[in-house]
């Protein structure tokens, strides 16, 4: 206290009202700030950021691409006129061991991506709705493992004492566990168990729902763990407290509250969960576990072509560069997703 | 009050607290034990941390009662009783006449509404992901208050009372500065026309010139709605400013307790004149003041000092000090409602005096 005073009178005489006035609430502000001027919200800026990434928006062109086709696949394929499962046997050699004619397995202005060796399959139109398959796992798996994580994570981190403990040696054991291999030893079981088709044939859809529900459940655990560490650190902020006061419950605590300030971790494990979720799901559906053929699958695709490869390599070529792009665009996405969230988060 | 309590210091206590009838906050033998606790699995308590230890006081309707104390001294604990988030381990709260001390959350919206808080840290008390809007309309919805005007015009208009410009409602907290942000938590509180609001070091973390415009604020809004306070602070100069009365806690006890002229004029424990000599002067050199230098720390409140707690710094300490917890009462010479827990009170004054008190070993190395 050099040079200013005490700021508030000790003697207790009535101090001098510093700066703009509190007293006159009701006097406009000459701030010059125009009244249209509404606030940037915080994903609002993480959109414009993510708009200034170059890579991202390249990631994001092609993501779209990918889901476009999948969506429209019928109507491709109704363009072309070879469905997934319609054998061409003019494309194939029955003399060579039906491998297909032509160059590069068959690429022709008929089947654009050639032709599968053996059955005859327009590749284009199986790798259309290989695309769906893998898309629709790698979402509904990424939803369905981002809610059960993001409410058990928020439980552990909210609650504390004893739910935390229990939940967080749950996380612990599903994150130890060798999910390939439990996923391939429980998968036929569960078909078993679910089989509702009396011809004892399989019932495509309910694969898939087990497929999704697999990876699902082992996919949880990292989103709770990220999700409860988030939590333990906003739960002693004073706003947890203020929103106590004003007699909340924890539903109100949790789900308004809470989980606003979760949005970006959340995203994040998202983004970078459905590229994770592809290929998982390919390699169950190479490994015999997932969509298995003639349903079509990128998995499956390469898993067949493997038996090919010296005769036809394009066959395995294309479905494997296909994964590639897909699965490193997706990830590029989840990225810059993550760095237009975070940008303090050093990308190194 | 008056009778519910069976230890004599604290009766004396409560019996002397002028028209106790009318109080809007009571509160009596109010205690917060922290357990400390030792092993993994089979946790066992070992101690406890008495942050709080047993105070009494009452706050009258449109009263501003101020308490102060070092850090550390139980003082925003006893905050967050009153605000019931935490759960005190003994003792009473009486809010408007009705008993909330146990009471659940989901019973107590009635008191929630009457009884509000304003925080410390600007920056961590409002929700990054909300609006100032939403904020402010948070209380309300919660209430299931609907304002005849709506919600966003009741918003707005608390933005007004605070000073703010009503037309930031969309605006997310991270675009204003630490004092406005201050200002929207006091809207906030206002949001459901509270009668009490505890306000937890309220300008501790604002810069020095806005905490004379939150102050001011804060005054005239207690002047024109009648809003009660209870105003925790470690600012000595803020309290005096703002508070009717003045209660000073040392390590979980409240030592002295009176109006603000007879704590800051009159005081008569020792360690509120340690405190009130310890407040910087904008004229050092103008003297008139006694001084009074302590020594060390505040002891833990894992093992509190036996008998009086302050006799551990304090020069005048004796044997009666270490065996007998003094009451806390009006001593002779005190005006009514000015009540100190001292077995030797010192001299009602603050003028400098012969001998110049300083416990500090260096300081007083400093000084030869």
């Amino acid at each position: 206290m050099t040079q200013q005073p005490q700021p508030i009178g000790t003697t207790g005489a009535s101090p001098p009202v510093v700066g703009e006035s509190a007293h006159e609430p009701s006097s406009p502000r000459p701030t010059g700030a125009a009244p249209a001027v509404a606030g940037r919200s915080p994903a609002r800026m993480a959109w414009e950021r993510l708009g200034r990434d170059r890579v991202s928006l390249v990631a994001a062109g092609i993501s779209v691409i990918f889901v476009v086709v999948a969506i429209i696949a019928p109507l491709l394929t109704a363009i072309t006129g070879w469905g997934p499962i319609t054998p061409d046997n003019k494309a194939i050699d029955p003399n060579s061991g039906n491998y297909p004619l032509g160059s590069f397995g068959g690429v022709s202005f008929n089947h654009l991506l050639g032709v599968e060796p053996g059955t005859g399959y327009d590749l284009f139109a199986r790798v259309v709705y290989g695309l769906r398959t893998s898309l629709v796992v790698g979402f509904s798996s990424a939803v369905i493992s981002t809610v059960l994580g993001a409410v058990l994570g928020m439980a552990a981190g909210y609650f504390g004492s004893w739910i935390d403990s229990v939940l967080s040696r749950v996380m612990d054991i599903f994150l130890a566990f060798p999910q390939l291999l439990f996923i391939i030893a429980l998968t036929p079981v569960i078909q078993a168990a679910l089989q509702t088709n009396e011809h004892g044939g399989t019932n495509e859809n309910l694969r898939l729902l087990v497929l999704v529900i697999n990876i699902a459940a082992f996919a949880w655990a990292y989103t709770a763990r990220l999700v409860r560490g988030q939590v333990l650190s906003l739960r002693e902020r004073e706003f947890i407290d203020a929103a106590k006061i004003m007699g909340a419950g924890w539903g109100h605590i949790l789900f308004r509250q809470l989980l606003p300030n979760l949005w970006a971790p959340l995203l994040i494990s998202f983004a970078l969960a459905v590229p994770q979720n592809i290929t998982t799901e390919a390699a169950l559906s190479y490994l015999g576990v997932g969509v298995v053929p003639p349903n079509p699958d990128w998995g499956a695709l390469l898993s067949d072509a493997s038996q090919f490869f010296l005769q036809d390599p394009a066959y395995l070529f294309i479905p494997g560069v296909l994964l590639l792009i897909l699965v490193l665009a997706f990830n590029l996405l989840g990225d810059g997703v993550r760095d237009a969230l975070d940008p303090r988060a050093n990308r190194s | 009050m008056n009778t519910t309590e069976s230890s004599p210091e604290q009766q004396t206590g409560s019996v002397a607290q002028p028209g106790s009838g009318e109080n809007l906050l009571e509160v009596s033998g109010l205690q917060m034990h922290f357990p400390i606790r030792q092993g993994i699995i089979f946790q066992r308590q070992i101690g406890a941390v008495r942050a709080v230890d047993g105070i009494d006081f009452a706050v009258k309707p449109g009263e501003s009662l101020g308490l102060v104390g070092e850090s550390g001294c139980g003082k925003s604990t006893t905050g967050r009783l009153v605000t019931r988030l935490l759960e005190p381990t003994a003792g009473s709260i009486r809010f408007d006449g009705e008993d909330i001390t146990h009471k659940p959350v989901a019973t107590m919206r009635k008191a929630r509404q009457q009884l509000q808080m304003i925080f410390q840290d600007p920056y961590s008390s409002l929700n990054p992901r909300h609006t100032v809007g939403t904020i402010i309309e948070t209380p309300m919805r919660l209430s299931d208050i609907t304002p005849k005007q709506g919600h966003k015009k009741r918003a707005q208009e608390l933005l007004e009372i605070v000073g703010l410009n009503p037309e930031h409602y969309n605006r997310y907290p991270s675009e204003f500065s630490g004092g406005q942000r201050q200002r929207i938590g006091i809207a906030r509180a206002l949001a459901l026309k509270p009668k009490l609001i505890v306000a937890d070091e309220p300008v501790s973390a604002l810069d020095v010139s806005i905490q004379a415009q939150v102050v001011n604020l804060l005054q005239s809004l207690q002047e024109e709605m009648g809003i009660a306070f209870l105003f925790i602070a470690h600012d000595l100069a803020v309290v005096r400013h703002f508070s009717q009365r003045v209660a000073v806690m040392y390590l979980g006890k409240i030592v002295e307790v009176g109006n603000r002229t007879d704590i800051y004029q009159r005081p008569r424990h020792p360690y509120t004149h340690a405190l009130l000599s310890a407040v910087p002067e904008a004229n050092p050199d103008g003297g008139g003041r006694e001084r009074i230098r302590l020594a060390g720390d505040v002891p833990s409140p894992i093992g509190p000092p036996s008998g009086c707690r302050f006799r551990t710094r304090c020069w005048k300490a004796q044997e009666k000090c270490a065996s007998d917890e003094p009451p806390l009462l009006q001593i002779s010479g005190n005006s009514a409602g000015h009540l100190t827990a001292c077995h030797f009170p010192e001299e009602p004054s603050i003028t400098a005096r012969d001998e110049v008190i300083i416990l500090d070993p260096a300081l007083a190395a400093l000084e030869e």
